[in-house]
């Protein structure tokens, strides 16, 4: 049986890494007693995926990683069990369980990501927000209006120009935060910050490769439906 | 929500901002409002080295179960941060509540070796906590140290109100109690200092006074304070079993060195090694009751989520019940997914067949410590290890599938010859020949018998603590003898050979026996940027040598000279239960290379038994 636990990342914890999640949430599963799979072999390890890395300085209402059990563990059980050994900062919210099938994991099956970016007064406080300015927002649709989007993007090994327009799925903005919709997963990614790199130099704002103080806030991870072609959220794939 | 010291641009642009956040599982959080006492606990190192620490683990497990106390933990931050810190003024943190240390009543350091005593500075002057002990006034911190470099605590004495000597699980109680009380009663810092002074164990440097001959040597140190004690005792737990363990260690969120359970199954040991300084301080042999380990070890494998478990002590085969602990610990979770991982054990069919069970055998490889080369020096040594043994362990490790041995030793040790040297390559040669008589089609391929020789440091309260070092350029030529007889033996291609730096030995042999004057050179170092300095990124020698010369202080002098046994020593003053006439004994039998036996066997009279514990007190078979 295969679980996919949906958990939130908030507060100083956007300061911990991706692998360091990993290690966190193996720790969280002994102490959990979750009865989580282990590989075969002589050094086992835990089965477990997750479906997207967070980079640092980010936060997420919508973080996923799949588990295989080795024993059925009930929907409510598992989320308290797992909430009372976490930490301020980390929330599990959903568990739910999913097909064995290795094609829907949240690694293979991630599609989509919903941001929102917010605009902050300086960099030293993510919580400090202001308003985005009315020409941003105005421009949103216009800058969607673009046949194409070149940018310079890095890769592990290299860096290309690539037209980044068909991974920005929609965006638009209101005084709060900018709302971005892109391409993620293990195909075509796209991060929020080289979006709004294009989306200033689009509207003429010179930043000296110093980019205005924004905080970036991942609403959500989605998967492409086969049939329909609609973007469904990841916590919604359950059987 | 939680509030941080460094803002977000400042963590967004450090390494590893895990390191200065604290939130971690098991760290103990407390209204500030509702606790007496402010406890300020740091191992002057980076996070990852001070979080591996199982000291502090134990104390600030102890202090926070006291509802009066709040300990919390401060570490060095790593250079890029200490240069951001000093740029904006930022004063020095602790993880938990993320309040400025100097507000703390009390700031007590770990000073576990001597290549961290300008981190320490650090810690004070990121702090804004006065350097010199003298100038503090009624609002900063207490700061204590604690740990094996106390036991001569003189080259630091100007930088410390008190010195805790020995075990942390005796009298801090009492030292925490008499605060409240001195406060209560409107005393001043000076007050506190000598309340402190009148508990045992509690050194205070700045009642005491010290005169010098002409030579240099001590001519005398003695107490100027009626409160304080002629010799300061160590303190120890006797009862082992039932004291203070953590059940839920904090689990860092970043891989530190030691990133597991750690099991402490005894303290102190028999063996008796004469350069080994824990093998004296630590004594007598304390074990832990095998069922109390059993406990924690699920306790805290629980608590932690961790997916490994080690045993720590000195001398671990030495443990009586080692064998039901080991085989409790691997039925009872390997299973689980969780790792056994062993400390350094006695080479014998038990051990192998542990090994076998607990690890990947073409992986891994064995290490023996034979310490020296020649069997006359590990007589000199008293390390009680054969050459028959050794390669009778080999053999039987070879026998049993692995293939590559670790081997490590030490040059410089006291009448040491060239012979001796070379002996170091020889005994690794005649561990390969062992292999190569296996054969051919029973063996894995070829063996790698790597060996790696460090320099010796002789240590106070050790039978070598009279003698003499060597320069800097002589232990590099002890190296190369050892590389020579390397190159000519018969196996050298299943030989590796590494040796240690020389220059951190040095520095480590002038603090590890200095006394008051030598402390000025650290400050001098310090101020020269010197920091880091078991980092070999970062030490500079070229500096301290600089802070030498500034300073007039003499290297020679700690290191080049034989001690004559009538020489008052800086640490003379302190009483670990082994007595100085015991060490002469030591250093009389070592001339001679004659063997003592440990103390399973037969009592040596060391003058540990008066603690009236351990091994001490145990019937002998």
């Amino acid at each position: 049986m295969k679980a996919r636990i949906k958990f939130r990342k908030y507060g100083v914890m956007k300061f911990i890494g991706h692998l360091d999640v990993m290690r966190y949430f193996q720790k969280v599963m002994r102490r959990a007693e979750i009865p989580i799979a282990f590989t075969g072999g002589c050094s086992p390890h835990m089965i477990m995926s997750f479906a997207q890395p967070l980079g640092v300085g980010l936060t997420s209402d919508g973080e996923y990683l799949d588990i295989e059990l080795s024993s059925p563990v009930s929907r409510e059980k598992a989320i308290k069990q797992m909430n009372q050994v976490m930490v301020e900062g980390m929330e599990v919210t959903d568990f739910t369980e999913i097909s064995d099938d290795k094609k829907s994991s949240g690694m293979t099956i991630t599609a989509a990501a919903s941001y929102k970016v917010f605009l902050l007064a300086s960099g030293e406080n993510s919580d400090n927000r202001i308003h985005i300015p009315v020409k941003w927002r105005e421009s949103c649709p216009h800058f969607l209006e673009e046949k194409e989007i070149f940018m310079w993007k890095k890769t592990k090994k290299s860096e290309k120009e690539v037209d980044i327009r068909p991974l920005i799925y929609d965006m638009r903005a209101d005084e709060e935060s900018i709302f971005l919709f892109l391409a993620a997963g293990s195909g075509q990614n796209l991060k929020p910050d080289l979006v709004m790199r294009a989306f200033l130099s689009y509207m003429g704002i010179d930043f000296h490769e110093k980019m205005p103080p924004f905080h970036y806030h991942r609403i959500d991870l989605y998967a492409e439906e086969k049939n329909t072609k609609a973007f469904i959220s990841l916590s919604d794939t359950g059987v | 929500m939680r509030k941080l010291a460094l803002n977000d641009e400042i963590l967004l642009n450090i390494e590893k901002p895990a390191r200065y956040i604290g939130n971690e599982v098991n760290s103990v959080m407390k209204d500030p409002e509702k606790v007496d006492i402010r406890f300020a606990m740091c191992f002057p190192d980076v996070y990852e080295i001070g979080m591996s620490h199982l000291g502090i683990q134990i104390l600030y497990d102890m202090f926070n179960r006291r509802q009066d106390v709040w300990c919390e933990r401060v570490y060095s931050p790593w250079i890029d941060l200490d240069k951001v810190m000093r740029e904006k003024q930022i004063p020095l943190f602790a993880l938990e509540s993320q309040d400025p240390i100097k507000e703390f009543d009390f700031l007590g350091i770990t000073i576990q070796y001597e290549m961290c005593y300008t981190n320490i500075l650090q810690i004070l002057d990121l702090s804004g906590i006065p350097i010199m002990a003298a100038d503090r006034s009624e609002n900063d911190p207490i700061v204590i140290g604690g740990g094996p470099c106390t036991y001569n605590p003189e080259p630091l004495a100007d930088y410390f109100d008190l010195f805790y000597i020995g075990e942390g699980e005796t009298v801090y109680g009492e030292l925490l109690d008499a605060f409240k009380l001195c406060r209560k009663q409107g005393g001043s810092r000076r007050d506190y200092l000598e309340m402190a002074a009148g508990i045992e164990g509690i050194y205070v440097p700045s009642f005491y006074e010290v005169s010098y001959h002409e030579d240099g040597t001590i001519e005398d140190f003695y107490p100027v304070n009626p409160h304080a004690a002629e010799t300061i005792k160590k303190q120890l737990v006797l009862d082992v079993s039932n004291t203070y363990y953590p059940e839920a260690p904090v689990v860092p969120f970043i891989k530190v060195t030691q990133d597991r359970v750690v099991l402490e199954i005894q303290r102190g040991c028999i063996r008796g090694c004469r350069f080994c300084q824990a093998g004296m301080l630590y004594r007598p042999l304390r074990e832990r009751n095998v069922k109390m380990l059993k406990h924690y070890a699920s306790q805290m494998l629980k608590n932690t989520g961790h997916e490994e478990i080690s045993l720590s002590s000195l001398s671990s085969s030495d443990y009586s019940s080692l064998k039901e602990l080991v085989t409790f610990l691997i039925e009872e979770f390997k299973g689980k997914g969780i790792n056994i991982s062993l400390p350094s054990l006695r080479i014998d069919a038990f051990s192998l067949d542990v090994m076998e069970k607990v690890q990947d055998v073409r992986k891994s490889s064995l290490t023996f410590a034979p310490e020296a080369g020649s069997q006359r020096m590990r007589d000199v040594i008293n390390k009680g290890l054969t050459e028959d043994e050794i390669l009778a362990g080999a053999g039987e490790a070879f026998e049993g599938g692995w293939n590559k041995v670790k081997l490590y030793f030490m040059l410089g040790l006291p009448y040491e010859t060239k012979e001796d040297r070379r002996a170091v390559a020889e005994l690794a040669d005649k561990v390969a020949r062992r292999y190569y008589e296996i054969p051919k089609e029973q063996r894995n391929g070829k063996c790698q018998i790597t060996s790696s020789t460090s320099f010796f440091i002789p240590k106070p309260f050790t039978p070598f603590q009279w003698a003499r070092m060597y320069t800097n350029e002589e232990y590099i030529s002890y190296a190369a003898d050892v590389k020579h007889a390397f190159q000519e033996q018969l196996n050298k291609k299943s030989l590796k050979y590494h040796w240690h730096d020389a220059e951190v030995t040095v520095l480590e042999g002038i603090f590890a026996r200095g006394d008051r004057r030598s402390g000025a050179v650290i400050l001098e170092a310090y101020r020269l940027g010197c920091i880091y300095d078991s980092w070999s990124d970062y030490f500079d020698y070229e500096k301290w040598l600089q802070a030498f010369k500034n300073t007039g202080i003499d290297m020679a002098f700690y290191n080049l000279r034989e001690r004559s046994l009538d020489e008052r020593l800086p640490w003379d003053f302190i009483d670990i239960g082994v007595s100085k006439e015991f060490l002469k004994r030591e250093w009389e039998r070592a001339k001679k290379a004659e063997i003592t036996p440990n103390c399973k066997r037969k009592c040596a009279g060391c003058g540990a038994g008066k603690w009236k514990g351990g091994i001490c007190i145990e019937s002998k078979n």
